[in-house]
């Protein structure tokens, strides 16, 4: 039995391998994808473009705007003289936040009154309107405290003093980057598998395979050992180049990455098979594959936290693999987190593998016709 | 009178193979219910632990704050140590501690300092937990002065405004982009797979020696899918609008022409795809790398195209969602805006041409 699983595996790794264009495609575009991926998919600002409305140019202005400009996340694009000026700025894109300076910011300030500032931000995309908000209000609250000390304020009676654990300096990319490493394995675990029984269906090789003295279970093992294979490799690159290359902190340990990264394959694998199984042509498994691979994507947290998402929703994620190994990629990389406390995440992966990768197999069986 | 024929042949072929009418269809429809339902980037009701050591009068006050907003769930503790576990087991997003000289401290200097501590794993949602947890803490101390009756001493005042999104809805400008990734993965898909049949069967070199020329057979290939496509956008479009109440601040007639030109760049790369690839195996897997990922990532749909270094912003200018997408949220959510809309359609003509010269290119090669 195990000589002819074997059997069957090396030939589904050469049906792989040996044609040039379906190598090129495996082994190529996900090292590519994960470099510029890992470098275009941040959530970090670094030089908003803004503009400046100052309607009080005056020694506390002038301080106020230094430290605006001094940041490394904004970037002064324009200086505006009307509202009209502000409205086309923000309209056309040219600046994603304007800094609005009140005709009486100076003479307020030194009375004791707050002076008064606006921003004005283009809330096309929400997101970097909140983050630019939430940097320009860091700079104003800085510029609070130096002059409170400077005019003998004293302090506020109570004050935050904010930490962000497992990543000090807030940086997205230590998030992002081992997603994109669970996102293309999933990709090439799902390619793999997913049109490798449609194209024997089609070309009717797959009659033949099942006519042979091997049982479904066999030929389900042999059609799942070149994804596990190819895919523990690509995720193993993929890894290599988060810590070497972006520099993503490793703090747990390779066997409970690896323990995780198995049943994830498994259960994909699982999953690819049914595609497969289930479609008469390569397109229906194609479809199949895309149907799975889409929601799978953007219902696992990778870019929008699955917390947000509503309570049916948040149900739905239950059955998505990628969800789980995620956590596991993340709490791996930056919590250093252990086997033993991951393993609310990893039964659910094995049990997904079982289901799948059982229902494939029978359906092997069933589809003939 | 050949593009006649040819056209009816291949609207048949469609109607035939359920398949296609399900990707421009269902596809859609299925997807845009889910992700409209299932993406926000608001984070809205933080787990959030709170420690207080010492509970009287001065914390209680405090710690009402984080009760009545809207935006955590606070869960009291007794120890630190307690919530630190907490955060291990994600059960807590942050952890505010009072130490038990809180009330000292806030008689005898003036000052009382909190200690916060955000889980940072997720760097973006602890921004915003951050600013949350700033706003709790500003509406405290202007309370606190007014019970007080002193003037709340701070410097500056800040008075936001965000302009096209006030409410700062992020499914308001998450939708509209989906809209874009969505109709990348049609366009492409549709023509990839379908025309690559075709050159597997041989039938495409059955087609391409009767007396039809290239550009009729380009032509044919193209306009049922463009067609089918176009439905496809309509229905993302008023789903968007009536079932998720996205505003649609410009008019139709600019969205619908900036899809028109979209759909023939996608159109156009995914016969790209099949004529280089020439088989529906490696064309699948093609068409899943270049639509799908680039889409997502590199398009402006989540990940902002002005954050990205310079050499990644570049790059994203062949990814044709990336004009699409800037477009649809402009439209959307603030108008016609032609200086923004016009150098995007541009950009998608441009891509457009580039994709269909090279297909009929290599399509014509290869009968060679």
């Amino acid at each position: 039995m195990l000589r002819r699983v074997l059997a069957l595996a090396i030939k589904e790794l050469l049906a792989v391998l040996k044609d040039p264009k379906s190598r090129l495609v495996l082994v190529g575009p996900p090292i590519f994808q994960l470099l510029i991926f890992g470098y275009g998919a941040t959530y970090d600002l670094n030089h908003v473009p803004f503009a400046v409305y100052d309607e009080d140019p005056s020694q506390p202005s002038r301080e106020l705007l230094a430290r605006f400009e001094g940041a490394p996340a904004f970037q002064e694009v324009a200086r505006l003289r009307s509202d009209a000026e502000v409205a086309r700025a923000i309209d056309r894109g040219q600046a994603l936040m304007v800094l609005h300076i009140d005709r009486r910011f100076s003479r307020d300030l030194l009375r004791g009154m707050p002076g008064r500032v606006q921003f004005i931000l283009d809330g096309r995309n929400s997101n970097t309107a909140l983050l630019a908000m939430g940097y320009a209000n860091t700079i104003v609250a800085d510029f609070d405290s130096w002059w409170a000390s400077r005019h003998g304020w004293g302090k506020p009676p109570v004050t935050l003093d904010i930490r962000a654990r497992f990543n000090e300096n807030l940086e997205s990319r230590w998030f992002i980057v081992p997603g994109i490493a669970a996102l293309l394995t999933e990709v090439v675990g799902l390619l793999v598998t997913a049109l490798s029984v449609a194209r024997e269906r089609e070309a009717g090789t797959f009659d033949q395979l099942l006519i042979t003295p091997m049982r479904p279970i066999d030929i389900l093992l042999g059609k799942s050992i070149p994804g596990i294979l190819i895919g523990s490799l690509e995720a193993t690159l993929t890894f290599v180049v988060a810590v070497f290359w972006f520099g993503v902190p490793f703090q747990g340990g390779l066997a409970a990455l690896y323990l995780g990264l198995f049943v994830f394959l498994l259960s994909v694998i699982g999953i690819g098979l049914m595609v497969s199984a289930l479609s008469v042509t390569q397109q229906q498994a194609l479809l199949g594959a895309f149907l799975f691979l889409v929601p799978s994507v953007i219902l696992s947290g990778f870019a929008t936290p699955i917390a947000n998402m509503p309570a049916l929703v948040q149900r739905v994620t239950y059955l998505n693999p990628m969800r789980y190994f995620l956590v596991v990629a993340r709490s791996v990389f930056l919590e250093g987190g252990s086997a033993r406390s991951l393993i609310p995440q990893y039964w659910p992966m094995a049990t997904i593998a079982v289901v799948s990768l059982a229902l494939a197999g029978w359906l092997f069986r069933r589809r003939l016709y | 009178m050949r593009l006649r024929g040819l056209l009816r042949k291949e609207s048949l072929q469609i109607l035939r193979d359920p398949s296609s009418i399900a990707i421009a269809f269902v596809m859609p429809v299925v997807l845009l219910f889910i992700f409209g339902y299932g993406v926000s980037l608001d984070a809205r009701r933080v787990p959030l632990a709170l420690v207080v050591e010492q509970p009287n009068r001065d914390t209680a006050s405090f710690v009402a704050g984080f009760f009545q907003s809207p935006y955590f769930v606070p869960v009291p503790f007794a120890t630190v140590q307690d919530a630190d576990a907490a955060m291990e087991e994600h059960l807590v997003d942050g952890i505010v501690w009072l130490r038990s000289d809180f009330s000292r401290q806030m008689l005898s200097q003036g000052n009382a300092p909190v200690g916060v501590i955000v889980n940072g794993v997720d760097a973006n949602n602890a921004r915003l937990i951050e600013g949350y947890l700033q706003q709790v803490w500003a509406d405290w101390l202007a309370k606190f002065a007014a019970t007080k009756g002193i003037p709340l001493k701070t410097a500056v005042r800040v008075d936001v405004r965000v302009w096209f999104n006030p409410a700062v809805r992020s499914k308001d400008f998450l939708i509209p982009g989906l809209i874009g990734v969505i109709m990348t993965l049609t366009g492409a898909l549709l023509t990839a797979m379908v025309v690559a049949r075709e050159w597997e069967r041989g039938t495409m070199e059955s087609l391409l020696v009767t007396p039809a020329d290239i550009h009729e057979i380009v032509l044919s290939k193209l306009l049922p899918y463009f067609v089918l496509g176009m439905g496809g956008m309509l229905l993302s479009v008023s789903m968007a609008v009536w079932l998720f109440g996205v505003p649609l601040r410009g008019s139709l007639w600019l969205l619908l022409v900036a899809s028109s030109a979209f759909l023939l760049c996608a159109l156009g790369m995914g016969l790209l795809i099949s004529a280089v690839s020439k088989n529906q195996f490696v064309a699948g897997e093609i068409a899943i790398l270049v639509t799908f990922l680039p889409a997502f990532i590199l398009s402006g749909f989540v990940f902002d195209i002005r954050s990205m270094p310079l050499a990644v912003q570049l790059i994203t200018h062949i990814v044709a969602a990336r004009y699409l997408v800037r477009i649809l949220q402009s439209v959307f959510l603030a108008g016609n805006v032609w200086p923004i809309v016009l150098p995007n359609l541009f950009g998608l003509a441009a891509l457009a041409s580039i994709f269909l010269a090279l297909a009929r290119r290599s399509a014509r090669k290869s009968l060679e």
